[in-house]
Parts: structure tokens; C-alpha cells; sequence
């Protein structure tokens, strides 16, 4: 690559997280899990958690899904991200800590991509908890979340 | 009076003209004037939405610089002005559907607008339990949504006509069809907007007419690549959109037999509509004024119509000859990129239109990565979420064509296809 405003998008990291995903699976006896969908290009992504003995601490996150590459590279390293912190810390996570961590600059649409993620893991964790979702979750309201 | 607005003015084209220089036409459309990303516009998604050339970008200008008033009922010298120019406009586009009667052309904002109108005036008001409205696979959500919506809310039911798996209709199916109720409604698009089909609507049309059904006719990817008729394509109503034809954005156009415009409800109610209002009762205006409630988009109708001029003078045979090039030339270049798959029928018998997929890479990565070499496509479900399930895809890529588009910028997408496949290998 010599563009390097491909560069910058489509850096090396993205890719490697986008062929080699991280936490790319299927919990069967999850504890907390939900399915997202970006409707407006098509990204799927499911995502399974299991909690520690202390039913609050994050043990294990999987996802399972097909979309962009910046849809499934953000899971893939929100995967990493998120393991051994508290399930509550991480159903509030700012959405700014993801977004250093991809570390690209991103359109409005592309955006969408890159949240598909984190709002499916924050609504399966609030889901699991039994607390609301936030209103306006991550802003993100075309997203499709169960 | 500027050369700019006149078609004398298009010394592109000369009106013996067979085949379209593509190359002169591209010079009276200023968006090319620029680079995109330090690199040539290749602009190839005039499907979702076409250029717009000088001429019919002057012709509005003009209208609002010397004849700008609301239309109707002014008597004064400018609202005679933008009245004769908007009803000039309607018999302009009368002309180019070739209609029967200008009061059966009825300006409203687009295809999906015109589509509406018929399916809630019209289908709302005859459609009930018992009765089939009959789409395709391969509609734009467009003609497909309302007909859901409208027959759910009347009890009627809705049936799809399925692809064969060259992306064709497959209308096998059909003397089943009047067995499972009463076909009220047969409504399909004439060009596919997702895969470029020419539909072959004739069959369905006189079938149609058989069970007593109406045929409503998408014709939104269809009137800006080729002829329309709408008395030899023998439909009841056609839909076309004017930013798809070199028109401004917020206009189209719906017409209708007046026999069938006559006897249906409005769509819209409010001002300029009406026949008289009372406090207990209204009565309705005549056509096309029922179906024109509100301040009607008098500029834009004065730009769809220089638009249907510029057309016209390029000439929708040349046009569709041209397109037809085009996508012989991108299927066969596009078949030199390792991995792609491309969907959909043979070049002639589609209009400018190529859908296809790179192996391992979603649409948007590919679109993203081609924007950077100055290449715009359409990467998504494009409004036919019901064909790309047909497909088996959740999105696709789409590479359109117009008047304006040159072989070049078919070699620049194919460059920048396989660089998208160099990032991803």
C-alpha cells in the first residue's frame, strides 16, 4: 500500500484483526448474548459473554458474524479488550476507548460499522443484568439490536 | 437569451446523430471539472442518481431569474409566466411518455411518490380480502413496500414472482396464480435498478389485463436509458423519477389512464386541489389538479423537462446502444479480476447496470478502498433487500452507466479493483 489515506484506513492491524479475528466462536451456555445488525450494509454480528464465579467479572466474549472489515476488526478487538473487566464498567464504556483502539478516522456511515460491536455487547449486558438500556444507545439508533 | 438553454445550443449532439459521443456530452456536465482524491472522477453510480448538465441546470436559473411566481389563480404578467411554464413542462412530459392526454401527468416528488399515490388511491380503496397483488423479485422497495403495506391494511395478499437463476423473471408460475384469488393489481419495474434486467413486461402486462388486474410499471431505471411509450407498453400507470434522467432531485413524475385517475380518491388534500370547500364538504379539482395538493415543485418540473430535452436530443436509442457497450466492455473487464463474481443476465439484455462481488471482501470495503482512486460505486442491498436474499448476499457491489460515462473510467475501476485485492490479500 502507498496511499496513505489507504493506509491510515485500512491499517495493518485492521486487516489482521478483520483474517485472523480474535475471540471468533460461539459460547453455547452463555450468560449474557445478543445478535446486532446494521441494516443499511448488511454487518452481522452475535455476541456471547461468560461471566467469573462472581457472575460480574467478563471471563470469556465471543462473536460470531459476517460484515466489512471494519465491523468484524472492531469486534475482534473489543473482544480483547473487554476480558477480566466488570460486566456494569463495560455495559457504560465510552465509546471513545474503542475508537482509539481502531485508531482510523471514520465517516458517519463507517461509524456504524465500527459500534455494530460494542452496542450488541453492551445490550446483551444489560440484557444479562436486567438494567435498562440507556436511551439513545451509543446513538446509533438504524442499528438492529435483540 | 444564454446558448446555454436552448437545445440549439447542444452542438454535442446533431440530430441525425446514431451513435452518442460520450466524450462531448461529459464536457456539458460540470461535476466532471473536478478530481476526486487527486485522481479522475470516475463516477459510476448514475443508477442511484444521475449528473446534471448545464443546460438543465441554466433552464432552472432562468425560470427563477424571469418567471418566478406561484402558479394558478395569479393574474398578474409572472404568475401567468410560471404557470405557462409549469404546464408546458407537464406537456413536455407528456410528449416524452408519448400519453395520451397531459392532464393525465401528475408531477409529484419521485418514483417512490407516484408509486405511493397508487398504491394508497387506488389499491386502498379496491383491494380486500380474496385479492392477489402480484410483485417481482426483483422490485425496488419502492414498488414493493407499499403494495406489503396497502394489502396487509385491506386483508388482500401479496405474491412474488420469482428469478430464474440467470436473474430473469421466471413467469412459469403464473396460471397458479388466479386459482389462489383474484388478481387486482400486477405491479413491476421495467429496468431492474440492482442487476440491470429489461424486463420482457409485455407478457405480464396482457396477462394482467386478462384477470381484470392493473399493471403499474416502475419505470424509474427505465426512463433515462431508453424509449418509453406508454400507450404501446399498454400499461395503466408508470412511475418515472427526473434526478435518475439528468433532471433536478425532488420531482417525477406519475401517470395514469384518466379513466383511472378520474374515478380514484385523492392522495394528498389541501390547497389547490379541491373543486370547492365548504364546512361540511369538499368536492375535488379536476385532473391533474386532484392529485397536486400543495405548491407544486414549478422549477423543478421547468428542469425535468430540459432534462427530457437534453435526452431526447442525445437520443434514447443511442443511449441505450451505448449502455449496452458499456456493459459488454465492464463484463469483460471485470472478468479479468480474479475472485469476482458477477451477477445477473447477458450484456444486451440489460441496461448500463453491473452488480458484482469480490471473493472474501464486503461491498463497503471494496467501495471505500475504490473512493480512494477516485471511483464511486454503490456498495449495499440497494433498496432490494428481497432479490439479495434471493441472491444469497447480504450486499453487493454496482457499477451504473450513463450518457456520460466512457470506457476510461470502467479501466479505472477495474485498476482499482485489484488494488482493493492487493490490501486484502
Amino acid at each position: 500500500m502507498s496511499d496513505p489515506a489507504l493506509e491510515s484506513l485500512y491499517r495493518e492491524v485492521i486487516l489482521d484483526h478483520y483474517k485472523n479475528p480474535r475471540g471468533h466462536g460461539v459460547l453455547e451456555d452463555a450468560d449474557a448474548s445478543a445478535e446486532g445488525q446494521n441494516p443499511l450494509c448488511g454487518d452481522e454480528v452475535s455476541i456471547y459473554v461468560a461471566f467469573g464465579s462472581d457472575g460480574e467479572t467478563i471471563e470469556e466474549v465471543k462473536f460470531s458474524g459476517r460484515g466489512c472489515a471494519i465491523s468484524q476488526a472492531a469486534t475482534s478487538m473489543l473482544t480483547e479488550m473487554v476480558g477480566g473487566r466488570s460486566a456494569s464498567e463495560v455495559a457504560q464504556m465510552d465509546k471513545q476507548e474503542l475508537l482509539e483502539t481502531i485508531g482510523i478516522p471514520l465517516t458517519p456511515v463507517r461509524l456504524k460499522c465500527a459500534m455494530l460491536g460494542l452496542t450488541t455487547l453492551k445490550v446483551a449486558l444489560h440484557k444479562a443484568k436486567g438494567t435498562p438500556l440507556p436511551e439513545g444507545l451509543a446513538d446509533l439508533d438504524e442499528l438492529e439490536l435483540t | 437569451m444564454s446558448p446555454a438553454v436552448t437545445m440549439a445550443g447542444m452542438a454535442s449532439v446533431s440530430p441525425a446523430a446514431q451513435k452518442l459521443d460520450a466524450r462531448a456530452l461529459r464536457r456539458d456536465f460540470p461535476i466532471f471539472e473536478q478530481e476526486m482524491h487527486g485522481k479522475p472522477l470516475a463516477f459510476l453510480d448514475s443508477a442511484a442518481s444521475s449528473q446534471k448538465p448545464r443546460q438543465m441546470l441554466a433552464a432552472m436559473d432562468r425560470f427563477y431569474e424571469t418567471s418566478y411566481a406561484n402558479v394558478h389563480r395569479g393574474v398578474y404578467e409572472l404568475a401567468e409566466r410560471a404557470t405557462e411554464a409549469l404546464e408546458r413542462s407537464r406537456e413536455r412530459m407528456r410528449a416524452f411518455l408519448n400519453a395520451p392526454q397531459a392532464r393525465e401527468v401528475i408531477f409529484v416528488r419521485n418514483a417512490t411518490e407516484g408509486l405511493n399515490l397508487v398504491a394508497y388511491a387506488w389499491g386502498l380503496w379496491n383491494l380486500g380480502p380474496g385479492d392477489l397483488v402480484v410483485v417481482t423479485e426483483l422490485e425496488h422497495h419502492s414498488n414493493f413496500v407499499p403494495w406489503q403495506f396497502v394489502a396487509g391494511k385491506r386483508g388482500a395478499e401479496l405474491r412474488l414472482l420469482p428469478l430464474d437463476e440467470h436473474g430473469e423473471l421466471d413467469l412459469s408460475g403464473l396460471d397458479r396464480l388466479p386459482r389462489e384469488g383474484a388478481v387486482k393489481v400486477v405491479a413491476a419495474n421495467l429496468v431492474s435498478n440492482a442487476l440491470g434486467t429489461i424486463n420482457p413486461i409485455e407478457r405480464l402486462v396482457a396477462w394482467a389485463h386478462e384477470q381484470g388486474a392493473i399493471f403499474v410499471c416502475d419505470a424509474a431505471q427505465a426512463a433515462p436509458h431508453m424509449k418509453l411509450d406508454v400507450q404501446a407498453l399498454d400499461v395503466d400507470f408508470l412511475a418515472l423519477s427526473g434526478h435518475k434522467m439528468c433532471g433536478p432531485s425532488g420531482i417525477g413524475v406519475l401517470w395514469g389512464r384518466a379513466e383511472l385517475l378520474q374515478a380514484m380518491e385523492p392522495f394528498l388534500t389541501g390547497g389547490h386541489m379541491i373543486g370547492s370547500v365548504r364546512a361540511d364538504r369538499t368536492t375535488w379539482g379536476q385532473l391533474p389538479h386532484k392529485f397536486e395538493a400543495g405548491t407544486a415543485p414549478m422549477a423543478e418540473a421547468v428542469g425535468l423537462a430540459a432534462a427530457a430535452d437534453y435526452v431526447d436530443a442525445a437520443g434514447l436509442d443511442a443511449i441505450e446502444a451505448h449502455e449496452h457497450e458499456l456493459a459488454a466492455y465492464a463484463l469483460g473487464r471485470l472478468a479479468e479480476v480474479p475472485g469476482i463474481r458477477l451477477y445477473g443476465p447477458p450484456a444486451e439484455r440489460r441496461a448500463g447496470i453491473v452488480s458484482f462481488n469480490l471473493e472474501g471482501i464486503h461491498p463497503h470495503d471494496v467501495a471505500q478502498i475504490l473512493d480512494l482512486q477516485g471511483v464511486a460505486i454503490r456498495a449495499g442491498h440497494h433498496c432490494c433487500q428481497p432479490l439479495m436474499e434471493r441472491l444469497g448476499v447480504a450486499a453487493t457491489n454496482r457499477a451504473s452507466f450513463y450518457l456520460y460515462t466512457i470506457p476510461e473510467e470502467i479501466d479505472q475501476l477495474v485498476e482499482g479493483l485489484h488494488a482493493v485485492r492487493k490490501v486484502f490479500s
